[in-house]
């Protein structure tokens, strides 16, 4: 016959099993929501929450520029000042600008990699970006913008991981850089023979290059700060 | 006598569930392991009475010596960088099948 004892450890044992099991089933969820869910979903919300607060303080900041525009025309006394903020604007990258210039497309390789292939070698860096841009100051250029970033005196253009940031933002292919200018100047020394836009082409990079006469360049929308610097106070304009 | 073997194992998710116990996070691992190995036992004793070839030291030392066991399996591992709790779930996966299988034919031949 089954012995009686036999049921009754069955039975504490089960106990202890339906202890143990309890618990554990606790300790991992607790070990899931804390590490898992909230904290994710608190990173996600304050993420877009944060989006939000920028994009809204660059809209502020534009149309405060515009109201400084307003008030400095509202004085017509002083309508050289007014002509030398007007310039000042245009090279710091303040206001938006158009004129007739050319546009440069850079775009990764559409071959795919093959095994043994450098995958690094199809696609655009920030260091051809650079060169571009650099390439297009040097033939003249008067404003330039990179995929809707202006470029101004204090712009990045710098690598981050899998993506491109210019002003702190990131850019993603395909990179349009827009340049005004004399288009002339421009084209020719872009598309010099041996020249940069022609070494990005044989390395296999998808590369455009046309005039256009209607460029709308776009105003820095980034925040001007300037924590360290201040100007020299001096009745001689400096360097002179 | 199988409805009684049910019903200490829901009283023992209700203690459980009770107990304003949490386990350190470091353990999780080690007493999941553990709680494999509990759970086989108790389905190993529970064929075992049905085979009427329960022995009480038998079962009561599996059950204790299988659980550190697992738990310690799986803490050297760790230590080994070797992933050794694998070997513990996939034994005790296994026979943890088989006894439930083995239970219910018997089940079935009885009823």
């Amino acid at each position: 016959m089954r012995n009686t004892s036999g049921k009754i450890t069955i039975m504490a044992v089960c106990l202890i099993v339906g202890i143990m099991l309890s618990i554990q089933f606790r300790t991992s969820e607790s070990y899931s929501t804390n590490f898992r869910g909230v904290r994710v979903d608190e990173l996600a919300v304050k993420n877009s929450t944060l989006t939000q607060e920028k994009e809204a303080l660059s809209k502020e900041l534009i149309s405060l520029r515009e109201k400084l525009t307003n008030v400095s025309s509202d004085s017509q006394m002083n309508a050289d000042l007014q002509e030398e903020l007007r310039k000042s604007n245009m090279a710091a990258g303040l206001i938006p600008v158009h004129g007739p210039g050319i546009i440069v497309t850079l775009n990764d390789s559409p071959r795919s990699v093959q095994p043994g292939d450098d995958p690094n070698a199809g696609l655009v860096h920030d260091l051809d970006i650079l060169n571009i841009v650099n390439d297009m100051r040097a033939s003249g250029a008067e404003a330039i913008c990179v995929n809707n970033e202006r470029i101004t005196a204090m712009s990045e253009i710098r690598c981050a991981g899998t993506t491109i940031l210019v002003n702190w933002n990131k850019i993603a292919p395909p990179f349009v850089i827009k340049a005004i200018g004399n288009q002339q100047l421009l084209e020719s020394g872009l598309s010099i023979r041996g020249g940069f836009l022609e070494g990005l082409k044989s390395a296999g990079l998808q590369t455009q290059l046309v005039r256009n006469d209607k460029i709308d360049i776009p105003a820095f929308t980034g925040a001007l700060k300037f924590q360290f610097t201040s100007p020299i106070q001096s009745n001689k304009k400096a360097g002179v | 006598m199988w409805l009684l073997t049910l019903f200490c194992l829901i009283i023992g998710l209700f203690i459980g569930f009770q107990l304003p116990i949490l386990l350190p996070v470091a353990m999780v691992k080690y007493m999941s392991i553990g709680v494999l190995a509990a759970l086989d036992s108790v389905f190993g004793g529970i064929r075992a009475y049905m085979e009427d070839s329960f022995d009480n030291t038998i079962f009561i030392s599996g059950f204790i010596v299988n659980s550190l066991l697992a738990a310690g399996f799986a803490y050297l591992g760790d230590r080994l960088g070797l992933e050794l709790y694998l070997a513990a779930v996939v034994v005790f996966g296994v026979r943890l099948f088989q006894n439930l299988g083995i239970i219910r034919r018997y089940l079935l031949k009885k009823y």
